[in-house]
């Protein structure tokens, strides 16, 4: 009986789906999506979480502005930063909230295969680099310039980076160009993986208080700056194109104006959700106070967004479409 | 060369030990002689990478124009997308009222009203934990997975059962699958179904059809053949014999094939979210990637509530005599059950209302937090002691020892232990890791593996040779070790992350506390099961216990030993790769960069198979024991 029922089901799959073959794009999955949600909704909005507390802090405050002001019911699925592009072409994506640059995945799913569409800026401006806690620099004030890292690299050995020195990364997902800087750079260090931008944090932390060396990837805009005192080291001066060739990199990352990216689907059908994602737009200091709260004010995302949201309304006011 | 060398002291008349004390001379002083040569450091664009990295960029601009994809692979990941929203929309209909009161009923059907309050207490906490929508979709996924792996999977344990000429074609493809780590599966599942619930479900699919093939296999083999002769013999066709005879009289058994496909896919589903599935594993990955044990633990605790609900009650189904139906009281009970459900459904809320959970996130988190700053010590100084004394040498060792050394020990070795084909067969597994270009980090793999083993097996043998000899501590025992294995392997991630942070003894940790629970059992059925008449006659021989231990008992369990060995590595190796999350490094790590970096890719999905490859190596080395058995196979056998 089990297998008659699956064979109708099969049938009805296959009928759905016309004769002209079955596309990824058909994808089901977005169709009945908004099954779970309150008769009232104007509809449902995904947006992509990356794993780094500043993209939740947008995420977030677009996702209460959603739900409180435009009434849509929001989805926050994690999906790292490459996978959510793939998410655009499955129809299990619909915003990317904080894009980092990616000018591969900007050609391949938004020129080539029209997928997705750019959104605007998010007002922020994002950079890369490596840090050392600044007693170091204090101590060693020529270690700030990758020249001479090789002269301290006995003073980063770890357990995990046998005789080299470490360079501490974050989640494997972060746009890297670590083992490529090493190389080209001829640099005795090696890449361990902390797994997360909470062990990067931890780390810093404690280097600062504890007075261990450390050297670490890490970015701005982030609430940890207010509070732990880092240096950046100086790798070779950033131009334009040097970073075309991900094997050739041997120059610092540029500072990037952080976008949002959204998928075609969602730009022609989103209506206001749409409209807001667009409109969307704020300073690095405005995330930096919500993800703070989120990390050291034992909020949620949705209790940091709320307090943001009603301190700020003039802000957000302008976001709302009319 | 050096089995040349052995042969004439042997004539010699010299102690068992002094071959392979000899052969292990020989291994270092080639190592001391050619450490550094022959070596092959990890290069992350390797051609063999860059091919596969370069077929998936094919695959993702033909995925919707070329004939493969439009009129087959598509329409699978359609159907089975299709079938996920069905359940979703069903289940997201009947809200947790209905939710509720439906499993209730089936809970009663299944075993009485203690399963119901079972299941009714179950479903409440998923809400009470804040994970309502999770929970569902994670439902859904194993609602998916299972009906589909029922579907394929009982005709071809039917088929298997009473062929022999099929069961001999299935059961190797089903050895391979189940030594398979989970991992392994992801990539090759993303480049042909893409990402998303489909994927999750395919996933987990091919994950749970082995132990319904397998056991649907045995129970349809074990039926007993005077029946199917009085059935013939009257007359029946083949299938009047099928239906009538064969599946009924294999019903219990063939209910524990359910029970163990669900148990599959629960312990996959957290897994699947590495490919954007929903559901359950979202929070767990949410809670690793942000280093927060309070995210994941409530998750791990649903999905463990989860699996002890189903695993109740199919095992009830199971328990119950072929004959045996539930009376009308518990129809008319199970009734008002579901109904009462149904109708309360335009009452009250879908959703769980928010106001009656149970928020632990960051209570947890200061728990662990302060566990963290308190044991700090202790834990560093295990962690470091370990890394630097055992780990690090080891893997120093396996790195820069060359190829040809490593492969000739493990010839040797799975010569010595298993004979010689599975010899030639683990050669050829390391042959083809060499080939694929991953060598450097199948060695530190292979370092995390050897050293998680040594300690399972250490740790195994103490508390099931001490269980053996003390009933009354087995009694303690054995329900935790039930316990335990009920628990999907990922939930063991979560104390070693608390303790240990993100690093490779982490990992070590984790597949030591997962693998150790059927090591014991296994050494301790083995000893249990030394004959008592040898027992006796060694002891009035004037043995003292030591002695009972070490000369009788213990050479006597040889057998359940190396079978508890091999137990032990396979599932420590699943666990390592697992640990590629947690910082384990090496191809569990590479498989996990595969899915995030897309240049890296074809590094994950080569680190996937030579994962496979040396979980097949390993078995193959300590296979001498016996068949290797299904992972859980004590259910069968009790």
């Amino acid at each position: 009986m089990k297998i008659r029922l699956l064979a109708g089901l099969l049938a009805l799959g296959l009928g759905t789906a016309a004769c002209g073959g079955a596309t990824v794009g058909d994808s089901p999955s977005s169709a009945p999506a908004a099954a779970g949600s309150s008769a009232a909704s104007a509809g449902t909005v995904k947006i992509a979480i990356n794993p780094w507390v500043g993209y939740e802090a947008s995420a977030n405050v677009v996702a209460y502005l959603l739900k409180n002001e435009l009434h849509y019911d929001v989805e926050m699925p994690e999906i790292k930063e490459q996978l959510a592009w793939e998410g655009f072409e499955t129809g299990d994506v619909d915003v990317i909230i904080e894009n980092w640059g990616h000018p591969d995945l900007k050609k391949q799913y938004i020129e080539e295969k029209k997928v997705a569409v750019e959104a605007g800026s998010t007002g922020n401006k994002g950079v890369i680099g490596w840090y050392i806690p600044k007693w170091m620099a204090d101590e060693h004030p020529d270690i700030t310039d990758y020249k001479n890292l090789n002269k301290y690299a006995d003073m980063f050995k770890t357990s995990e980076s046998g005789d080299k020195g470490q360079l501490l990364f974050g989640d494997p997902s972060y746009v890297s160009n670590e083992e490529a800087l090493i190389k080209n750079l001829k640099l005795n260090f090696k890449v361990v993986v902390g797994g997360s931008e909470a062990a990067l944090i931890k780390s810093a932390q404690q280097a600062q208080e504890q007075k261990k060396p450390l050297l670490f990837y890490f970015w701005d805009p982030h609430w940890l700056f207010s509070k732990t005192e880092l240096v950046r080291v100086k790798l070779p001066a950033y131009t334009e194109g040097c970073d075309a060739d991900p094997k050739k990199v041997a120059c610092d990352y540029p500072e990037m104006d952080l976008d949002k990216i959204v998928s075609k689907k969602f730009a022609d059908t989103g209506g206001k959700a749409y409209e807001l994602v667009k409109n969307f737009n704020w300073t690095n200091e405005d995330q930096n106070s919500v993800s703070n709260d989120m990390t050291n004010n034992g909020m949620t995302g949705e209790e940091a967004a709320k307090k943001w949201v009603e301190a700020n309304t003039a802000k957000w006011q302008a976001w709302i479409p009319k | 060369m050096s089995t040349t060398a052995v042969s004439t002291p042997s004539r010699l008349r010299l102690p068992r030990w002094a071959a392979p004390a000899g052969i292990a001379v020989l291994f270092v002083v080639a190592y001391l002689v050619f450490r550094g040569t022959a070596t092959l450091p990890h290069d992350k664009e390797a051609p063999q990478f860059l091919a596969v990295t370069g077929l998936r960029e094919w695959i993702d601009d033909h995925r919707n124009d070329n004939p493969i994809f439009l009129y087959f692979l598509n329409y699978i990941r359609l159907f089975v997308g299709q079938l996920y929203d069905l359940f979703e929309v069903v289940l997201y209909a009947l809200g947790w009222p209905g939710i509720t009161g439906v499993l209730g009923a089936l809970g009663w059907l299944a075993g009485g009203r203690r399963l119901a309050l079972l299941a009714v207490a179950s479903v409440s906490a998923f809400g009470v934990l804040g994970l309502w929508e999770p929970s569902v979709d994670t439902l859904a996924l194993v609602a998916v997975a299972v009906l589909l792996s029922l579907a394929i999977g009982i005709p071809l344990g039917v088929w298997a059962g009473l062929s022999p000429r099929a069961r001999r074609v299935i059961t190797p493809v089903l050895d391979v699958m189940q030594i398979m780590p989970t991992f392994a599966y992801l990539a090759p599942l993303a480049l042909f179904f893409h990402i998303g619930a489909p994927a999750g479900a395919i996933a987990t699919m091919i994950y749970s059809i082995p132990p319904a093939i397998r056991i649907t296999a045995l129970a349809v083999s074990q039926v007993s053949p005077t029946a199917v002769e009085a059935s013939t013999s009257l007359g029946a066709t083949r299938a009047q014999t099928l239906f009538k005879v064969y599946l009924p009289l294999a019903r219990p058994t063939m209910a524990l094939a359910v029970n163990q496909t669900i148990m599959m896919a629960l312990s996959m589903v957290v897994i699947a979210n590495l490919i954007s599935a929903p559901g359950l594993g979202g929070d767990i990955i949410r809670g690793l990637s942000r280093a927060q044990v309070g995210i994941m633990l409530p998750a791990g605790v649903a999905v463990v509530i989860m699996a002890v609900l189903l695993d109740r009650m199919t095992m009830a189904v199971s328990k119950r005599g072929p004959h045996a139906r539930p009376g009308r009281f518990d129809w008319a009970a199970a009734g008002v059950l579901a109904v009462a459900g149904l109708a309360l459904i335009p009452v009250l809320p879908k959703t769980w209302p928010e106001n009656l959970t149970v928020n632990v996130v960051s209570e947890i988190n200061d728990a662990v937090r302060w566990a963290e700053n308190n044991w700090y010590a202790v834990t560093t100084f295990v962690k470091d002691v370990t890394t630097e004394g055992l780990l690090n040498p080891l893997q120093t060792l396996f790195t820069s020892a060359p190829w040809w050394l490593v492969a000739l020990a493990v010839l040797l070795l799975a010569w010595r232990v298993s004979g010689v084909r599975p010899a030639l067969t683990a050669l050829g597994c390391l042959l083809a890791i060499l080939l694929l270009g991953i060598w450097h980090h199948t060695m530190q793999t292979l370092t995390t593996v050897v050293i998680a083993v040594l300690v399972t097996l250490v740790i195994g043998l103490l508390l099931g040779v001490a269980a053996a000899r003390s009933p009354r501590y087995s009694a303690v025992q054995r329900p935790i070790l039930d316990a335990a294995q009920t628990m999907p392997a990922f939930v063991y991630l979560l104390p070693a992350l608390a303790l240990f942070g993100t690093t490779r003894f982490t990992a070590i940790f984790a597949s030591v506390i997962y693998a150790v629970p059927p090591v014991v059992r296994l050494v301790e059925d083995g000893i249990k099961g030394v004959p008592p008449t040898v027992v006796e006659a060694a002891a009035s021989a004037g043995s003292t216990s030591g002695q009972l231990l070490w000369k009788v008992q213990l050479p006597m369990a040889r057998r359940a030993i190396l079978l508890a060995a091999n137990q032990g590595i396979v599932m420590t190796l699943a666990m390592v790769v697992v640990g590629g999350l947690v910082g384990a490094g090496a191809l569990g790590y590479d498989v996990v960069v595969g899915f995030s970096q897309r240049a890296d890719f074809g590094m994950g999905f080569i680190a996937g198979i030579a994962t496979v490859l040396l979980g097949v190596m390993l078995d193959r080395i300590t296979q001498g024991a016996d068949r290797r058995p299904s992972p859980r196979r004590r259910r069968l056998t009790s």
